[in-house]
């Protein structure tokens, strides 16, 4: 394997961290903040992607849609809030767990009514279509675009959490929730736009991972499983141990794809190595995932 | 009164027993939610729409199909099996979608008498040494489609061929029936998890070994990411892809446009097929349901044309299990793909063709006809099954 490949790979693995960020940043927010298990953020993940999809070829441009598809995903969030998990904050994680998962049922059914059962079309704008070349290394533009992206939110959260005084309250509210109560902030409005923020998100992840992955009805449920994973890993509630966990799944699953079958290959014939490397290439990020706990049982950065 | 009450039951024996034996009750066990759910909806609506062009009987018969989902799961599958036998009572279990669902399921319903006519899933098992007098096979096994596209790239002198398929039993039968017929060099073989998402890593191993073309087996979500991703790391025009029928069907085009343009593929059928049926049921599919019909949609079209073929021979009589068995494994099936004959395995003996992913006169992306690649091809399994 030649050093453009490896760097190649090492981008690849980088992306796929930034796009599970995506996803990751919005539901250790929730969960770590509102003490709220969301299984149903797989759920706005879905929604964001199929809104882009549905919006692109009315307003004619992908930015636009995009924008369109994330606040109207958060705007879904805040209602769902309202009507459906404000009474479970009390509750057990068990009632929340059957709850969301409902929410799950619900609108995947939803979505197949609205949109029928088969996948639908997203492809990304024109201008981003194809791949751009970096010192020889010919990349896709959208995935360079997802990475550009990515970044862009991990610094606009940064800023929000560690800048503003929302971001003050989220963090005292992470760290302990019944002192800020007695304080006299109204927790329900925080939690209204926490969860709202989390949705957008989970929507801007779904938009931004449409025109490379197949828009169906139960996509969300695909990847939220690598999203626990990936707050597990970076410690629940911490916006910089999901950034670290996700870049960490990110490349320990592309390079374990990339690496692992070529190593067997040393050792044993191609077909052996192949179907090895794939059967350990796919437990890799859960293996990390139990060194990790095993050394640091509240993850990397525990918000805690 | 206890002779008026008599009366009264022989008479409603004398109504009940025909009426029983009349319906023909068919339990449609198929995929209807998750990710897998748009196969098992268009085997249900193609089924559902040779119903409707039978009058509602199938054979001759008054026809009842029972619809359940299987979820994609086997221990539902097979929860459902028991169900259609032990309560529904079921003539006929149709609308299997996955090979493993088929192979767990089939020894409820092969036990119970019942038979089970596959509309998709042909696992090499049920084909060879594990086939069942209650097992048939209305679509193809699951080889014959990759065996083609071998075929086609032998002739054409491709001579490096990459190869990709998810890593699970229907993925390593579909190469290892591409490579039956494909004798040039492989200079990559690679499995991926079932259900993968991101394939930008194999994306980048595969540009590396530079092949001069390649073969992948992705159905449903898989293919969608998979061509979506190939297209986009500006493999589309350098390296030419091939792959089954289900990488490039009706339920993959409507997600991918465009990317999969120019693509060949084989399947068992196809929407331009020219035959008065084929056409009727394209038009008539796309006026009911407003989509092309795929291939599963096709297929499910074909074991209610089965179905209807074998009971007319018996003359409705549905309780002569034997005579039943001979009259579906000898039917000649008018399909929508023209004649197709079964072999002693209960697989069907037909066609398999080359198709092109092209854009229709109406502007959608579909597949078009290019070649026969086999005239009335037999499975590679039939030798290894004891049924004669």
């Amino acid at each position: 394997m030649d050093a453009l490949l490896l760097v190649e790979q090492g981008l690849n693995g980088l992306q796929l961290g930034v796009m599970l960020f995506l996803m990751a940043a919005g539901l250790t927010l929730v969960f770590g903040i509102m003490d709220l298990i969301n299984l149903a953020h797989g759920t706005f993940y879905m929604v964001g992607a199929y809104l882009t999809a549905a919006l692109v070829p009315v307003l004619d441009s992908f930015p636009l849609a995009l924008a369109a598809a994330v606040l109207l995903t958060a705007l879904l969030g805040l209602v769902v809030e309202a009507v459906a998990l404000r009474t479970l904050y009390r509750r057990d994680h068990l009632d929340q767990v059957l709850a969301t998962f409902g929410l799950i049922l619900f609108f995947n059914e939803l979505v197949k009514i609205v949109f029928g059962p088969v996948p639908i079309f997203l492809n990304p704008p024109a201008a981003l279509a194809g791949t751009v070349d970096l010192f020889g290394l010919k990349y896709p533009a959208f995935r360079l675009a997802i990475l550009a992206v990515g970044i862009a939110v991990a610094v606009f959260l940064w800023l929000l959490i560690a800048r503003t005084r929302v971001g003050m309250l989220i963090r005292a509210g992470a760290t302990n929730r019944e002192m800020v109560m007695a304080l006299g902030v109204d927790v329900r409005r925080l939690f209204g736009l926490v969860f709202a923020l989390g949705c957008g998100l989970a929507g801007l992840a779904g938009a931004m991972a449409g025109p490379v992955l197949a828009v169906q009805v139960g996509m969300g449920e695909q990847i939220l499983i690598l999203t626990f994973v990936v707050i597990v890993i970076g410690g629940i509630g911490s916006i910089r141990g999901a950034l670290a966990g996700a870049l960490l799944v990110g490349m320990v699953d592309t390079l374990g794809r990339a690496l692992l079958p070529a190593a067997f290959r040393l050792v044993m014939d191609a077909a052996n190595a192949s179907a090895a490397g794939a059967a350990l290439a796919s437990m890799a990020i859960y293996v990390l995932m139990a060194v990790v706990l095993a050394i640091r049982p509240k993850g990397l950065f525990p918000a805690h | 009164m206890t002779r008026n009450l008599l009366t009264l039951a022989s008479a409603l024996a004398l109504l009940a027993t025909p009426a029983a034996a009349d319906t023909l009750k068919i339990g449609m066990v198929t995929t209807l939610s998750g990710p897998g759910a748009g196969l098992g909806i268009d085997i249900r609506d193609g089924f559902a729409l040779a119903v409707e062009h039978a009058g509602g009987k199938l054979g001759g018969q008054d026809t009842q199909v029972i619809e359940a989902d299987d979820q994609q799961k086997p221990d539902v599958a097979v929860g459902l099996a028991n169900r259609m036998v032990e309560r529904d009572r079921v003539q006929v279990v149709t609308g299997v979608v996955w090979s493993n669902l088929a192979l767990a399921m089939l020894p409820t319903l092969a036990g119970g008498q019942t038979f089970f006519i596959s509309p998709n899933a042909g696992p090499s098992q049920l084909a060879g040494a594990q086939c069942n007098p209650y097992f048939f096979n209305a679509a193809y096994q699951n080889d014959q489609i990759h065996e083609a596209v071998g075929k086609h790239v032998q002739d054409e002198g491709f001579k490096k061929v990459y190869l990709m398929a998810p890593n699970y039993p229907a993925g390593k039968d579909g190469l290892a029936g591409f490579k039956r017929y494909y004798k040039g060099a492989v200079v990559g073989e690679v499995y991926t998890q079932v259900g993968q998402l991101d394939y930008a890593a194999e994306l980048a191993q595969l540009k590396a070994a530079a092949p001069d073309a390649v073969y992948v087996f992705y159905p449903g979500g898989m293919g969608i990411n998979f061509i979506k991703q190939y297209e986009q790391a500006g493999l589309k025009g350098a390296v030419p892809l091939f792959g089954p029928g289900f990488s490039f069907d009706q339920d993959i085009l409507a997600a991918v446009g465009e990317s999969a343009l120019g693509v060949k593929n084989s399947a068992q059928w196809s929407p331009d097929l020219d035959n008065a049926a084929n056409k009727k049921f394209v038009a008539d599919f796309k006026a009911k349901y407003g989509r092309i019909p795929s291939m599963y949609a096709a297929q499910g079209y074909d074991t209610a044309l089965l179905i209807d073929t074998a009971v007319k021979a018996v003359g409705g009589n549905l309780k002569d299990k034997d005579k039943l068995r001979a009259a579906l494994a000898s039917a000649k099936l008018q399909s929508l793909r023209g004649e197709v004959a079964f072999n002693t395995n209960h697989y069907p003996i037909h066609n398999i063709y080359l198709r092109e992913v092209v854009t229709g006169a109406d502007g959608a992306v579909t597949n078009k006809t290019v070649a026969t690649v086999f005239t009335n091809h037999a499975d590679a399994y039939v030798k290894d099954c004891a049924m004669k």
